[in-house]
């Protein structure tokens, strides 16, 4: 009976598509590209990330009226993983082995990347610019395919940590960070640069509807004058309502992920004194330090907040337009331009080799470190401060490494983005 | 030929023994006739029959809720992948030690769970099911655990003899489905035997049973502790399966969706669990394909799948309320009652309306009177069952 | 000693929200014997509904009324659409079809008002009241909170024990066949239980709205959270739903603050079993209570 149940079952599921035909490379067409991600769309970590893989999308579906990439239209297959690594595991090999995609593009998470990391590259997957911000996916001997994006929070925790070191000599700092590699790891970077007797409170929280009521006062408690945030938006706003409520005012610093003003000032609008004028952002995160890498979202003047700015109007102008959609549609851009780098024919290996050879400038501030020897993504940010709805650099872009290297200031402006928004083939 | 069906009539232990060979030889042919991706979901639905054959000994037979299997899952996960990373065992004895090691954690469970009942014995295991993967987290024991990102297995390596080009998803589908054809035998016979008897007198009448010999406690100790060992085995093979155990991979929602296999695929009963874990693997699946090519906007089509999964518990608990094993056999009952009517017209005044009398010539000698249809069935009596959860 | 009371304080606070959910589990319980896991999507769902109020400029009262009232129609709703087909069925039953309904929800809200978290205002201001010099983890807003739930609570009791209705409605739930006898239109009354115990859940969704922001899964700990709570006080017990909760929400502050904030969860369970170890059926329920 158990055979035939199952029997009965798979008998309805069919076999596999065939070939897409045409080019030789799998998931490359005549006229398409077809590219594959993981994704949270529901789940724990949905709120805020579920919004990327539709900005990659609209991005592409730009570009693609705009003639596409070669003659080729990029299809962008993103699939909820909910979070859940064995989910991952499950939607990236029906991706690879069903809907046969050329390369996966931006997958989210570490702890559910990181289970397929092995995986794509022995399919040899171009396992293509990782939605998160471990050291762990710049391996290049051990996982040649995959490819970095975002600095990593090694290098961002340097930045920071330098920052708050030069500028808050002596005072007393507090940590206030996510239990996980993100967190973790931020703390690494900034312990090389703040001395241990300077940080007078540890102090970490699990994600997912827990108070952190303990460890505001705890930190409170510490009377620190800087409390450094490795924390996701949510909780950078529970944070900041928590240091409200005790009345509790030092200098934040806040890591890129959890410091985009919009997203904080939609999730602290209701909290804000009301009356008065309308100034943009809300009063609750004015001065905070952060780090950023690519344009800011709230700064209307620069070329590239412009263009996502049209294109989010034209696509998905129901979604709020915020740091996580900067983010989705210039990590879009820097794929369209390895994929032009790969040529008019493009292959699984030539995308890789292309990605090594590349010096790609584009949305972010600074380099990428991309090269046979590295396949890490942005090299450092440039530290500034929110100011309304906007962040206003402090000084020069920086690099480093995720090791002991120096950090050294980056001179080259940002590049202005193309007048029609697709990058030049190159 | 006779005397064999007689044999299997006869006899469960051949009668099951029979249908674990069927499975075997027509899950090979299928493993084999399939792609790539269709091997990992035969896989995936096998690691999970092992869990929800498990819980359907606990809940359907036992009358004890249990939402805390997802937690006994993972207990096996990270045992499987601690055993190979640090000792290398190979993969029949590190399944083993899956399994082994959730039994004892059953024996704790158990032993907690056995005094409570109703919604007290749901809360204790939905809070088990939601605590004990937060454990990994804890600081002391990150760097055994892998913290929140959890740990990565390397693949299981097809064995030489299989040739150089056998796909590994085919090699996980024969580990995975090996495992749940052997718990179901297991089970089968288990709960055909003193033990599954005992255990339904319990589930029906705790009173009665403890008065006629049955020590209710241990029995019930002792049905966890078998509940879990499935659920671990289950684990240890989704660790094999899917290459990793991690808190993430554990989440409440896996708990429910175990208890919503058994009830979909009919309660207390091991075919149905089989029916159940299908769902859980292409319900999902389908709908995402569905949502994907919906060309709905963001928002509508991220959430798409997740309302027809929503939708699916609620429309076939309520059209099936005995689960789709139960259905089935009730269709499969009235077919069966409807052409022995044909066959031989009973007496009664109904018998002349029943349908259209075409003959079969020959027809009755072939047909031996149908012991599935006639015999009281005990696996399918979930009507009045779980009463004690009410209490 | 700042340190133990301002965690008091932070447990109280969200204890006697849990305290406000496990009432509302506790109010189903006792009538339809089922427990609701769809209650923590209904109170999700009520909340965006006052959070829409409030985003087309609507004020704070106006949308706490809409929460109110729609978790009253939402209860009544389900009770009678989806939940009366399963009530005499195996309770297994009832708890996959709540269960789909959850889930059904929190799609559905995904659908309509997309994922992303929103702010919820507060009633009153949340920054913490000031004692000799010290900043206490209190607000007004925490004191309304607590009084909200604690004026829910005496509302209930006085229409339970002194009302016609209240007696119909206990009538019901523990002697359906003697009340169906007495004239009472049982089923009615099912359909009220769950449409008040649906009220108090809305409740409970907008007093926690500002500290976990409003979202299709920001309210998931709080369904864990208010089942533990209810089985920690016991399940017929509205008064054991309150001390389970206020228990349960200072242990996890306790744990959170003094141990690990990494094992709040663990700590949950570790509270729970305790208390089911030494009274197997909840703090608040008679052990001779149980009916066979």
């Amino acid at each position: 009976m158990t055979a035939a149940t199952l029997a009965a079952a798979a008998s309805g599921c069919g076999g596999d598509g065939g070939d897409g035909g045409g080019s030789g490379a799998p998931g490359v067409t005549a006229t398409t590209v077809t590219i594959g991600s993981h994704q949270p769309l529901t789940g724990p970590a949905a709120p805020g990330y579920s919004a990327n893989s539709a900005a990659s999308k609209a991005f592409f579906d730009y570009v693609n009226a705009n003639g596409g990439i070669n003659g080729r239209k990029i299809v962008y297959k993103y699939v909820d993983d909910a979070y859940n690594p064995t989910q991952t595991v499950s939607v990236t090999q029906k991706l690879v082995l069903q809907d046969k995609v050329f390369a996966i593009f931006n997958g989210l998470g570490t702890p559910t990347h990181s289970k397929v990391v092995d995986y794509l590259n022995a399919q040899r997957v171009p396992d293509l610019f990782v939605a998160s911000g471990c050291g762990c996916w710049d391996e290049p001997d051990k996982h040649p395919q995959t490819f970095g994006w975002q600095v990593d929070y090694i290098r961002e925790g340097k930045i920071l940590g330098d920052y708050i070191k030069k500028t808050y000599a002596g005072k007393k700092v507090a940590y206030f960070y996510q239990n996980d590699d993100f967190g973790q790891d931020g703390v690494k970077g900034l312990d090389k640069y703040i001395p241990k007797d300077q940080v007078v409170s540890r102090q970490s929280y699990q994600p997912g509807g827990t108070d952190i009521s303990a460890q505001a006062q705890a930190i409170a408690q510490s009377k620190a004058d800087v409390v450094v945030l490795f924390s996701i938006p949510t909780y950078t706003a529970l944070f900041r309502l928590a240091a409200l409520k005790l009345n509790y005012k030092p200098t934040f610093a806040v890591s890129n992920v959890g410091s985009d003003p919009i997203t904080l000032t939609g999730l602290l609008e209701s909290f804000a004194k009301k009356g008065g004028s309308e100034v943009k952002g809300s009063p609750l995160i004015q001065g905070m330090v952060t780090d950023g890498y690519l344009s800011a979202p709230g700064d209307a003047s620069n070329s590239w907040t412009q263009l996502f700015k049209k294109i989010h109007a034209q696509y998905i102008p129901k979604l709020p337009f915020n740091g996580n959609i900067v983010y989705g549609m210039s990590v879009a851009y820097t794929f369209v331009q390895a994929l032009q780098a790969a040529g008019k024919n493009p292959t699984r290996k030539g995308v890789v080799d292309a990605l090594e050879k590349s010096h790609f400038t584009g949305p972010g501030v600074v380099p990428f470190a991309f090269s046979e020897k590295s396949h890490a993504g942005y090299t450092g940010a440039v530290i500034g401060t929110i100011k309304g709805e906007n962040v206003v650099p402090q000084g020069q872009p920086l690099t480093t490494d995720d090791g002991d290297g120096p950090i050294q200031p980056y001179t080259a402006p940002q590049p202005q983005a193309p007048a029609n928004g697709v990058p030049a083939a190159g | 030929m006779g005397t064999v069906l007689n044999v299997l009539r006869r006899s469960t232990l051949a009668r099951h023994t029979a249908a674990a060979l069927a499975a075997i030889v027509a899950l090979y042919f299928l493993t084999t006739a399939v792609g790539p991706y269709r091997d990992l979901q035969i896989a995936q639905a096998a690691y999970l029959t092992c869990a929800v054959a498990g819980l359907t000994v606990l809940t359907g037979l036992g009358g004890q809720i249990s939402l805390g299997h997802g937690a006994f899952m993972a207990v096996g996960a990270y045992t499987a992948v601690l055993v190979i990373g640090h000792w290398g065992w190979p993969l029949a004895a590190v399944l083993a030690a899956a399994a082994g090691v959730t039994a004892v954690a059953g024996v704790v469970v158990g032993a907690v769970a056995a005094r409570l009942h109703g919604p007290y014995l749901a809360g204790a295991t939905l809070a088990f099911a939601v605590g004990l993967p937060g454990l990994a987290n804890y600081k002391p024991l990150t760097d055994e655990l892998g913290g929140q990102n959890g740990l990565t297995l390397v693949p299981p390596i097809p064995p030489a003899g299989l040739g150089e080009t056998f796909p590994l998803e085919r090699w996980q589908s024969w580990i995975a489905c090996l495992g749940a054809v052997i718990t179901l035998f297991l089970l089968g016979n288990l709960v055909r035997g003193r033990f599954g008897r005992t255990l339904r007198a319990s589930r029906d009448d705790e009173i009665a049973a403890a008065l006629s010999g049955v020590r209710v406690a241990r029995l019930r100790i002792t049905a966890t502790v078998v509940s879990a060992a499935a659920a671990g085995l289950g684990g240890g093979l989704l660790a094999v399966v899917a290459t990793l155990a991690a808190p993430g991979a554990f989440p409440l929602t896996l708990s429910l969706q175990l208890i919503a296999a058994i009830i979909i695929g009919g309660l207390g009963s091991l075919p149905g669990a089989v029916w159940g874990a299908l769902i859980l693997v292409y319900v999902p699946t389908w709908a995402s394909d569905l949502s994907t090519s919906s060309g709905f906007s963001h928002n509508i089509a991220s959430n798409l799948p997740l309302a027809i999964y929503g939708l699916v518990l609620i429309v076939v608990t309520l059209a099936f309320p005995r689960g789709l094993q139960g259905g089935l056999r009730d269709i499969g009952g009235a077919v069966r009652r409807r052409a022995r009517k044909r066959r031989d017209p009973a007496p009664g005044p109904r018998a002349s309306t029943s349908g259209p009398t075409t003959t079969h010539p020959g027809g009755a000698d072939e047909a031996t009177p149908d012991q599935a249809g006639a015999r009281p069935d005990d696996r399918g009596d979930a009507g009045g069952r779980g009463e004690r959860l009410r209490r | 000693m700042v340190r133990f009371i301002n965690l008091t304080l932070a447990g109280i606070t969200s204890g006697v929200v849990f305290a406000a959910v496990a009432l509302a589990l506790v109010l189903i319980w006792r009538s339809t014997r089922i427990v609701n896991f769809a209650q923590g999507g209904m109170l999700m769902f009520t909340t965006f509904l006052a959070w829409s109020v409030i985003d087309r400029g609507g004020s704070y009262w106006l949308a706490l009324g809409v929460a109110l009232a729609s978790g009253l129609v939402l209860g009544a709703v389900i009770e009678r659409v989806a939940v009366r087909p399963v009530e005499n069925k195996p309770p297994l039953n009832a708890v996959i079809v709540t269960l789909g309904l959850f889930v059904l929800l929190q799609a559905s809200a995904g659908m309509i008002w997309g994922d992303t978290p929103h702010s919820y205002p507060p009633a009153f201001t949340i920054k913490g009241l000031s004692v000799g010099g010290t900043r206490l983890l209190l607000s007004p807003f925490d004191l309304f909170v607590i009084g909200a739930v604690a004026a829910v609570m005496m509302l209930l009791t006085l229409l339970f024990v002194r009302t016609d209705l209240g007696l119909r409605l206990r009538a019901s739930a523990f002697a359906p066949e003697i009340a169906r006898l007495q004239g009472v239109r049982v089923g009615r009354m099912l359909t009220l239980g769950w449409a008040l115990a649906a009220l108090v859940g809305s409740l409970a969704g907008v007093l926690i709205a500002p500290s976990v922001f409003v979202g299709p899964a920001q309210f998931d700990s709080m369904l864990v959270f208010g089942f533990t709570a209810a089985v920690i006080g016991g399940l017929d017990s509205p008064a054991g739903a309150v001390v389970g909760g206020l228990l349960l929400g200072c242990a996890l502050s306790y744990v959170s603050g003094y141990v690990s904030s990494d094992l709040v969860t663990f700590g949950a369970l570790a509270a729970l079993i305790t208390v089911l170890m030494i009274r197997p059926s909840g703090l608040f329920t008679a052990s001779t209570g149980r009916r066979v």
